[in-house]
């Protein structure tokens, strides 16, 4: 097979990795408040992602790492062209590590308010800008012969692209719901539960539309219609799961639905990477905007050789915390206070 | 691409590199060093070291989260204020950036969790091979950056093709095998066991003053002394590193890179037996003309550059001349001030520890301890000096090779090279960089007073006691060291 398309599955791959981890530790973020309800609880919800999030959002730095090295073009155009969206998400990430870690150093009212808000706000942000930033990507956005971006930042605000914001924003939430109602017990997990009968439904309808509305617009194949298939599938799975009560099968199927999306917007993308909505001559395509064979090359067996091992030691995390916390599981507060004792 | 938005893109580049490194050489060196300290506690089951590896621990996470968030940002910069520059090199480029990831971030991000959060879940053994999986990496991820680092200084094992008007990569071992990367690698972990070993000790001479003013039997003493022998063992070693890798990277670079060392000297004309100069004026014009050398070691920048005080050292008018006959016409003199002073203050404030951390084991030689004021006060202050030093070293670094952001390979491709003026994106305009150049500084400037705050409480509050879980049920047991 080419290395060029080889490498256009494999980012699709990293990117499927990213929605579907940090996508449930977004949703928990934003769902931080109304789950948790009191400072114990809030706690509680921080705690089921507290082991893992930083090594999920690697799969985004590695995403655009692999960009970089299969894609240069791309990464370039992409990020250059983007630039305020990225700008506001990079504002985001930057601030919800930090809020994350530093949340709990300080037994301080105020201070863990303030940081609890920065991590919902800073979870919301994120959940709707990659939605609007991938939608603008299949809709294919002004670009010049020269690859470069032309467009303006309302460019971006189209409606195909702010419906795009309110699907992995409903899908991100229903998934960290779901996820709620997985690894906690108690009080939290009745709400969960709740959220994710309540949020399910809403992501098979935005998403049903969106996706139809992709398939119609900026899809010139029939074969991703399979894929929109597969999505609806997980969505009204994830739906069908949640209101039985079964929540690791609801979340394995949000896990399809996700897939899915991915798989329509690389799929109608293809052979395209960067459509040019100018002209389709001046189009970003796996083949023009690819790295040297040499380096595919270099990069297919250093990919081959270490994603196995990332998944196997990820999983094991996973297996590690697997056990369902509640409120007793939370230590009395003994950290310190600004003012010295 | 405007001239403004290229000197926004500078400072920006710059702000949040510096910023990241900061944050970064504490990470390395102290993750080995806690490291070893639940080592010792594993191995003896002596308290003190527990103590010890929750104390540094703590301020090792503090730092981290930091480090992460400012990460982040670097990873796209390249894409939003420098595409041009990210299409001409990401054929070689990238491939580092990449491997960062998928071999060492992945492993920080997912160790580092299961240390925070493993403390009663993972037995002992398991336990301490997280914290060393993470500081390995951290180390790990040092050496891909700084090989993509070393290929903007020094590039190598790559081709320019016309038809894409792209660098191509033709050999990855040469790139991993850069002997600027050889010895540039070694120059900043050397930096960064320094930065930790500065950090351990000044932080232990605190306490251990503290303790033996109030009571000169106290039970923590010993701990704490302990502490501070082992960062200051730490910054003696790392000092030499420091020095020895400094010098060879310097004959490198005189080869590499002369005209970058020529600034750094202030040197005008081609000299034989070319003196080192401690001080030297001129005006903001940046010129030769302006250069006058008030104090100066004679022979010692011949002796730097090939280890012969007699070596002929080409001067910065001669390699202008030279530059723009291979490479075409353009000012390729870099800043003089800012190189020849950073170059300047990376050694002084560098090598000004190395006495800090002498006098450490020489007051606890022998089981000693001391309740001296004045070395208290300067265990402590001594702490930012190393930080200080890393950072004029890399600002000597990258703007020692301006005007280029790719400098040429002397004995490589004449064609691989690239100014900085042609590396910024086109699309982006002056506003849109300004706007992000400011929101990004000052965000970096709050954090930065909580993360201050934070380590200086943490430091303050001291090594915590030991309480041994009160659940007997290891199920049931409440999580430790969870936020
Ligand atoms: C000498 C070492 C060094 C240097 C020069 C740099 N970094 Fe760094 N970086 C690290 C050493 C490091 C580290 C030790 O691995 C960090 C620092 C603190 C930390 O928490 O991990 C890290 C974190 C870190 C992260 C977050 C990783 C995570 O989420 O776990 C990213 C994305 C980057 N860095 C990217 C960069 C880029 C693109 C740089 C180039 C401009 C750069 N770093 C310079
Ligand atoms: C963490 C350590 C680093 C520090 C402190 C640092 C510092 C700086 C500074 C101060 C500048 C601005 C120079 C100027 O204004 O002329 C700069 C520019 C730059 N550096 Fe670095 N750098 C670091 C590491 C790196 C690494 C590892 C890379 C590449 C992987 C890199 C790539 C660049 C680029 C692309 C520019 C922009 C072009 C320029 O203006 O020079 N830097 N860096
Ligand atoms: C005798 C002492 C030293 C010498 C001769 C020396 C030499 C050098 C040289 C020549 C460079 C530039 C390399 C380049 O342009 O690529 C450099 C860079 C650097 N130095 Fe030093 N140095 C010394 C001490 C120190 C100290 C004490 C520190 C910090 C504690 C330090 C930290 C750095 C850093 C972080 C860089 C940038 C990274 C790099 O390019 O390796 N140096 N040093």
């Amino acid at each position: 097979m080419d290395l060029a398309v080889l490498w256009f599955m494999i980012i699709a791959l990293l990117w499927t990795g990213y929605l579907v981890l940090e996508g449930f530790d977004f949703g928990v973020g934003m769902l931080m408040q109304v789950i948790g309800k009191d400072a114990k609880g809030r706690r509680v919800a921080l705690n089921t992602i507290g082991p893992v999030w930083d090594g999920n959002e690697v799969w985004l730095l590695t995403a655009g790492g692999a960009t970089f090295a299969a894609f240069p073009e791309w990464y370039a155009t992409l990020f250059s062209g983007f630039y305020l969206p990225l700008f506001l998400i990079l504002l985001a990430l930057i601030v919800r590590s930090v809020a994350i870690e530093y949340k709990s150093k300080i037994n301080d009212l105020a201070w863990r308010t303030r940081w609890e808000w920065a991590i919902i706000i800073s979870s919301f942000i994120p959940s709707i800008l990659w939605g609007v930033a991938f939608a603008n990507i299949v809709r294919g956005v002004p670009i010049n012969e020269d690859f470069t971006y032309t467009g303006g930042f309302f460019n971006l605000l189209n409606p195909f692209a702010l419906l795009g914001g309110v699907v992995t924003l409903a899908l991100f939430a229903t998934h960290g719901a779901i996820f709620l109602a997985l690894k906690t017990d108690g009080d939290i997990r009745g709400r969960a539960e709740k959220w994710a009968v309540t949020l399910a439904p809403i992501s098979v309808v935005v998403a049903a539309v969106w996706a139809i509305w992709l398939q119609l617009a900026y899809s010139d194949v029939l074969w991703t219609w399979a894929a929109v298939a597969v999505a609806a599938v997980g969505l009204i799975g994830a739906w069908f799961f949640s209101v039985k009560g079964r929540f690791g099968r609801a979340f394995g199927a949000n896990v399809v639905a996700v897939i899915g999306a991915i798989v329509l917007i690389f799929g109608s993308l293809y052979p395209d990477v960067m459509p040019s909505s100018t002209d389709p001559a001046f189009s970003l395509t796996v083949a023009n905007a690819s790295s040297s064979e040499y380096t595919l090359t270099v990069m297919s067996w250093v990919a081959l050789v270490l994603t196995p091992l990332v998944l196997l030691y990820q999983s094991w995390t996973y297996w590690v915390f697997r056990r369902r916390i509640s409120t007793e599981d939370m230590p009395e507060h003994n950290e310190l206070t600004f003012s010295k004792k | 691409m405007e001239f403004e938005a290229l000197e926004l893109a500078r400072w920006q580049f710059g702000i949040t590199t510096v910023y990241h490194f900061i944050l970064v050489p504490l990470t390395i060196g102290l993750s080995i060093l806690v490291a070893i300290m639940q080592t010792a506690w594993v191995r003896t089951g002596k308290e003190k070291w527990l103590r010890l590896t929750k104390f540094y621990g703590k301020l090792l996470l503090i730092n981290f989260a930091l480090g992460i968030a400012t990460g982040i940002v670097q990873e796209f910069q390249f894409g939003m204020n420098w595409a041009e520059y990210s299409r001409f090199v990401g054929d070689i480029f990238g491939a580092p950036l990449a491997m960062e990831a998928l071999a060492a971030f992945f492993i920080e991000s997912t160790f580092l969790g299961l240390w925070i959060f493993g403390w009663d879940k993972l037995s002992k053994k398991v336990h301490l091979a997280t914290i060393w999986a993470f500081a390995l990496a951290a180390n790990l991820s040092a050496y891909f950056i700084i090989a993509a680092n070393s290929w903007m200084q020094h590039p190598v094992g790559a081709v320019f093709n016309p038809e894409t008007g792209r660098a191509e990569m033709t050999d990855i071992g040469a790139v991993l095998s850069n002997s600027t990367t050889l010895v540039a690698f070694p120059h900043v972990i050397a930096t960064a066991f320094l930065v930790a070993g500065t950090f351990v000790c000044g932080v232990a001479v605190f306490w251990m003053v503290k303790k033996a003013k109030a009571n000169k039997a106290d039970g923590d003493l010993p701990m704490y002394r302990t502490a501070v022998r082992m960062g200051a063992v730490t910054m003696l070693i790392a000092s030499v590193a420091v020095i020895v890798t400094g010098d060879v990277q310097a004959k490198l670079m005189f080869e590499q890179q002369p005209i970058k060392m020529a600034a750094a000297e202030g040197l005008c004309e081609t000299e034989t037996n070319a003196p080192f100069s401690l001080l030297t004026i001129g005006d903001l014009t940046n010129s030769c003309e302006s250069v006058k050398h008030i104090i100066a070691i004679p022979g010692l920048t011949s002796y730097l550059a090939a280890g012969d005080v007699n070596a002929e050292v080409r001067g910065l008018n001669e390699l202008q001349v030279y530059y723009t006959e291979r490479y075409g016409e353009a000012d390729y003199m870099p800043n003089l001030a800012v190189t020849y002073w950073s170059f300047r203050f990376m050694i002084g404030l560098g090598l000004f520890s190395i006495v800090v951390g002498a006098l450490a084991l020489w007051f606890t030689r022998g089981g000693r301890n001391t309740d001296k004021t004045w070395f208290q006060k300067a265990a402590v202050w001594t702490i930012p000096a190393p930080y200080l030093a890393g950072a004029f070293g890399w600002i000597f670094t990258e703007m020692g090779r301006q005007p280029f952001v790719v400098a040429p390979n002397p004995t490589g491709s004449d064609e691989i090279f690239l100014l900085t003026l042609f590396g910024v994106s086109e699309s982006v305009s002056t506003g849109m960089v300004a706007t992000s150049l400011v929101v990004f500084t000052l965000v970096y400037a709050v954090l930065g007073v909580f993360w201050y705050r934070l380590i200086v409480r943490y430091a303050a509050e001291g090594a915590p006691d030991i309480q041994e879980p009160v659940e007997e049920d290891e199920t049931r047991r409440p999580m430790s060291f969870a936020y």
